[in-house]
């Protein structure tokens, strides 16, 4: 089947098999590989992604579903090379992370939260964390990292 | 982890989707939001000859008043139930338990339609619609029923609906006036499925006195149960602590089949029936008292 994805700003149009799900079609087909496969059943959340701006799980669609929508992956969030959104910035500062794994599924599922509440309470943070597996933090670091994310966001807008 | 291969159509109508159906319905599987359907095609447990994409029928995404009910469309994404103030007013129970519904990108594009027709016994929304006494309608290529929320779910993840129906709509009915609601459950994690939950409705007479009560369960047996020797219970009584006990054992321990697993035993189980009976029995009438909810149409 023939599918128009808008991927990150970037137009593609590929031949895809009705199978085919969206996280494989964006690692395998698009190379973007920031997107990591972990339960591939919609458990772990490191495949999430925004579809129309709003957080899903790209291993529980297929990549036939997104004709005509558009996809932001981690990939969408540096500014440029050797630079980090300030969210990340928050991950690395506050040590939100250790082997990584899970990292690209935290941030696009915190990215659309932030926007969403942008003074969230420790348990907002922590409930929003809840459909995101991390085997290494312990969870403590990324609520840090969320916290001062979201505190330098605030002072930044006011 | 991939799908098995199946064929796959995406019909532009609700009346060309039915025709596939009526042609194909038993090859066939619905696809709506796919939060079940396929976590369990990537394990291929379920490997359907055809899948019926439906995300194309936008005509089927709505939430609206009509006929002093509130309808819902089988396409509507839960996310949208959960932000929507229509259903904020006219199904406060339903508002309040969408959050439980697993977690936000789960509900981003999970539908409400497909959850109920999935009838997972853990799920949420099958209690809400049976305590709401919802009804469902079903449709088939030249042809519909309704089905009451009651009789729609037939057992574990079974339904009413045959092969060549689709689940299109859902009409809620106004909660009588002095009506309180609660929906309450445990989980291990916020966003994982219950051990046990339960909604409930108390609607009062003029006398301040039980005239009604529901309460109906999650993940305690093969769908959602209905504890109507518990609700009897409480009809006519006054709402004292003393009643809530004796509603929430005679549910607890004789009403409910909760099935034991790693995490809880059945009897654990029963435990916490009983405790969320009380909960939510408690939080019911308190709204009732304070007439938070008058019933009748909202907007």
């Amino acid at each position: 089947m023939k599918i128009a994805v808008n991927v990150n700003g970037r137009a593609y149009d590929r031949e895809v098999e009705p199978r085919l799900l969206l996280s494989d079609f964006l690692r395998h087909d698009l190379a973007l590989t920031g997107t990591h496969v972990g339960c591939e059943h919609g458990v772990c959340g490191a495949c999430t992604v925004l579809f129309d701006g709003e957080p899903v799980r790209s291993c529980i669609m297929l990549a036939v579903q997104a004709d005509g929508h558009a996809v932001t992956t981690v990939e969408a969030l540096a500014p440029a090379p050797g630079q980090l959104h300030p969210l990340q910035q928050a991950f690395w500062e506050c040590h939100g992370l250790q082997c990584g794994f899970c990292t690209p599924g935290f941030l696009m599922t915190l990215l659309p939260f932030l926007e969403e509440n942008p003074d969230p309470t420790e348990l907002e943070i922590r409930q929003a964390l809840s459909g995101n597996l991390c085997r290494c933090t312990g969870y403590q670091h990324i609520v840090d990292a969320v916290k001062l994310a979201a505190e330098r966001r605030r002072s930044s807008t006011e | 982890m991939k799908p098995a291969p199946f064929e796959y159509q995406a019909p532009a109508s609700p009346e060309a989707a039915l025709d596939v159906l009526a042609r194909r319905g038993g090859d066939a599987k619905i696809l709506a939001g796919g939060q079940s359907l396929i976590p369990v095609m990537n394990f291929r447990l379920a490997e359907p000859a055809l899948l019926v994409d439906i995300n194309k029928l936008t005509e089927l995404d709505f939430i609206r008043q009509e006929e002093g009910e509130l309808r819902i469309g089988a396409l509507t994404r839960q996310r949208r139930v959960e932000r929507d103030a229509l259903v904020a007013e006219a199904a406060p129970l339903l508002h309040e338990a969408m959050p439980f519904i697993a977690h936000p990108q789960i509900r981003n594009r999970g539908t409400f339609g497909g959850s109920l027709a999935h009838a997972d016994p853990a799920a949420e929304l099958p209690a809400i619609a049976v305590a709401l006494r919802a009804r469902f309608r079903l449709r088939r290529a030249g042809g519909e029923r309704w089905a009451p929320a009651g009789d729609f779910f037939a057992g574990l993840f079974t339904t009413l609906l045959e092969p060549d129906e689709m689940l299109t709509e859902v009409a809620i009915p106004p909660l009588a006036p002095r009506t309180g609601w609660a929906f309450q459950e445990i989980a291990r994690r916020h966003g994982d499925y219950a051990q046990v939950g339960i909604a409930a409705l108390v609607t009062l007479d003029e006398s301040g006195r039980c005239r009604e009560a529901r309460l109906v369960y999650l993940s305690v047996g093969a769908g959602p149960v209905e504890a109507r020797e518990a609700a009897r219970l409480l009809a006519g009584q006054e709402l004292s602590p003393a009643a809530f006990a004796a509603a929430a054992e005679k549910a607890s321990r004789d009403e409910i089949e909760p099935f034991g697993d790693v995490h809880a035993t059945a009897e654990f189980k029963r435990h916490l029936a009983r405790v969320i009976t009380g909960r939510a029995l408690r939080q019911a009438a308190e709204r009732a008292r304070n007439g938070r909810h008058q019933g009748g149409t909202a907007g």
